[in-house]
């Protein structure tokens, strides 16, 4: 166990070091502009995963954590003119304490009806920005971004490196959920919550651990957005395609282990980038839902599961 | 600024509207309410009927009547799709659910894309002789397509409420719904009847479908509110009452047009899922629940 765990932060220390090299070596901005959005939905899937995966909460509400993050970040922007670190602090804070409502949220609603009041809070939500006049209301707002700091010879470049650091924390996250005693409870009240309440699993405290800490990552994931773009409006941030793109990406991926969301990520990522450039962002969302039908029938495990089967069968032979 | 007759118009509108609701929302009550199936994709099907519809009106065809003719095809849908979902989840057990819902969840989107590359992302409507024009009672104005959409849903509910509680089939559906087991023990097949049940929900769809773009334009996201519509009135009704969906739908359906006449439509699709998540959290059992 403990030398897993050195193998792992000997390579998240190698990934955050690779992708500084290149924010200083490579001078064509694009890449940047196109990773930072699979580094993005990274951290989305693997957010979405600590909830759905290990506890089986399904939650379609990724758009209202999102959304919440990139107008938290625009707020703290735009009021006090606080540093993208500060606003993406502010975001985790806030997607926490939501999180931490929609955990009681489970107290009395499950599987279906759970997802349903995701979808719902998601749309309440976006209703008050839309009519909230402040961050632009209906319209979206404009934003200039500030210099950039040294080392980064670019903002989006920055935004690049920043997005980098959120997916180490946030799979460091989920792997210690997965490895601890709150991945071992969640899994058992995943296959029968009664049962785990009655064997003195505390599900109630552990379903909040995981609504908060899934939240947060989510928000935080949300808060660079605003300035990644220059602009945001109520539509685009709420978007239910973040909550199927994160939703199909871990169950594409795999919600057994932690390393699942991040394969399906860059697979379903990887993928999009380069329909948008080729054909048309309407054909990546098609793409993305054919996939996800096909392997939430076909491949239940998904990508990991396919593989662990093929070296099962390979070891056998 | 507010005044009783507004106020009367509201509510007037508010129950017209209401009605619409129950006819879109009754194939919901019964594939989700009675068979337990969570069919998050029931608006995106609704939503595909209504561009049926304006397909088969742009040669002419009276939008009623295009709806009647995609009934069929509708129910031929509705079998294969539960068949798919029987196969692959629920045969499979309990720990198939959260999949369950994410495959109609995806379904939901793939038909939203088919939609955007057939035909655009542009708001669609039908003409018909009856769209367009108003009916008047006393200095009140009320849309004729509103009346229409009334009048077609109630029969439709009283159709499908009658078969449900007449027929022998119906009998069967709502056995299955309360009893599984004891269906099977008295010799029946209880996934032969789930699949015509649910069948009999998505064919419903066709006519919902037709009286959803005559009642307003549609264009392909337009599931995405009427995931909250729908659902808030089937679970407000209580799983799988009849009566409790034409209610519910009502109160829903004056709802929205209060709010919309004191703030303005920019809240309007903030008041189902707001009713919605308040009967989640205070009456899960919903207020007319077995």
């Amino acid at each position: 166990m403990r030398g897993q765990g050195f193998i792992f932060w000997l390579v998240a220390a190698a990934f955050l070091i690779g992708m500084f090299a290149l924010t200083l070596g490579v001078r064509n901005e694009y890449p940047f502009f196109a990773g930072y959005v699979i580094l993005q939905f990274i951290v989305l899937a693997t957010a979405w995963n600590i909830l759905g995966g290990y506890a089986g909460y399904v939650n379609f509400g990724t758009s209202a954590f999102f959304g919440v993050g990139v107008y938290i970040a625009i707020m703290l922007f735009k009021a006090f003119n606080l540093p993208i670190v500060v606003q993406i602090a502010g975001a985790a804070l806030v997607g926490g304490v939501l999180g931490l409502g929609v955990g009681f949220l489970t107290l009395r609603m499950q599987g279906i009806f759970f997802s349903i009041a995701t979808i719902a809070l998601t749309i309440i939500i976006e209703t008050f920005i839309t009519n909230w006049k402040f961050v632009g209301g209906a319209a979206g707002i404009q934003l200039q971004r500030p210099p950039v700091t040294a080392p980064f010879e670019s903002y989006v470049k920055m935004l690049f490196f920043v997005q980098a650091a959120l997916v180490v924390i946030a799979v460091a996250v989920a792997r210690y959920i997965q490895n601890s005693w709150i991945g071992r409870g969640l899994q058992a009240l995943r296959d029968d919550e009664l049962a785990a309440e009655c064997t003195g699993v505390p599900t109630l405290k552990l379903k909040l651990i995981a609504c908060c800490l899934s939240g947060a990552l989510m928000s935080a994931a949300g808060a660079p957005q605003a300035m990644y773009l220059q602009f945001a409006n109520p539509e685009s941030a709420f978007n239910l395609n973040y909550s199927v793109s994160a939703l199909a990406m871990a169950l594409i991926g795999g919600t057994g282990h932690w390393i699942g969301p991040i394969l399906g990520a860059i697979l379903l990522g990887v993928t999009q980038q380069l329909l948008t450039v080729t054909i048309s962002s309407e054909v990546n969302v098609l793409i993305l839902g054919v996939m996800l039908v096909l392997f939430v029938v076909g491949a239940p495990s998904g990508l990991i599961g396919l593989v662990a089967r093929r070296v099962k069968r390979g070891g056998g032979r | 600024m507010f005044s009783l007759d507004l106020l009367r118009d509201a509510v007037v509108l508010g129950l017209l509207l209401g009605c619409f609701y129950a006819a879109v929302s009754i194939g919901l009550s019964v594939s989700f309410g009675l068979l337990d199936v969570p069919h998050v994709a029931h608006p995106a099907f609704l939503v595909l009927a209504s561009y049926g519809v304006y397909v088969l009106n742009e040669y002419g065809i009276d939008p009623l009547l295009a709806g009647l003719m995609l009934t069929p095809v509708f129910f031929v849908i509705g079998l294969g799709t539960y068949w798919i979902y029987y196969e692959t989840f629920e045969k499979r057990g309990q720990d198939q659910a959260v999949r369950g819902i994410a495959f109609f969840f995806g379904i939901a989107f793939i038909i939203e894309v088919l939609i955007i590359l057939a035909l655009g992302v542009d708001q669609r409507s039908v003409s018909a002789e009856y769209i367009g024009k108003s009916w008047r009672i006393w200095d009140m104005r009320i849309p004729m397509r509103l009346i229409v959409a009334f009048g077609v849903a109630i029969l439709l509910i009283f159709l499908l409420t009658q078969y449900l509680s007449r027929t022998f089939t119906g009998w069967a559906i709502r056995a299955v719904a309360q009893d599984e087991g004891a269906l099977r023990l008295m010799g029946a097949n209880p996934f032969k009847i789930k699949r015509w049940a649910f069948g009999i929900a998505t064919a419903v769809l066709g006519m919902a479908g037709a009286l959803l773009i005559i009642v307003a334009p549609v264009e392909p996201t337009l599931d995405r509110a009427y995931i909250g519509r729908t659902f808030c009135v089937v679970v407000m009704a209580g799983l799988g009452s009849m009566s409790g969906t034409l209610a519910a739908a009502i109160i829903l359906g004056v709802s929205e047009s209060i709010v919309l006449t004191l703030f303005g439509a920019s809240w309007a699709p903030a008041i189902s899922f707001t009713l919605l998540l308040v009967v989640l959290a205070v009456r899960p059992q919903g207020l007319f629940g077995r």
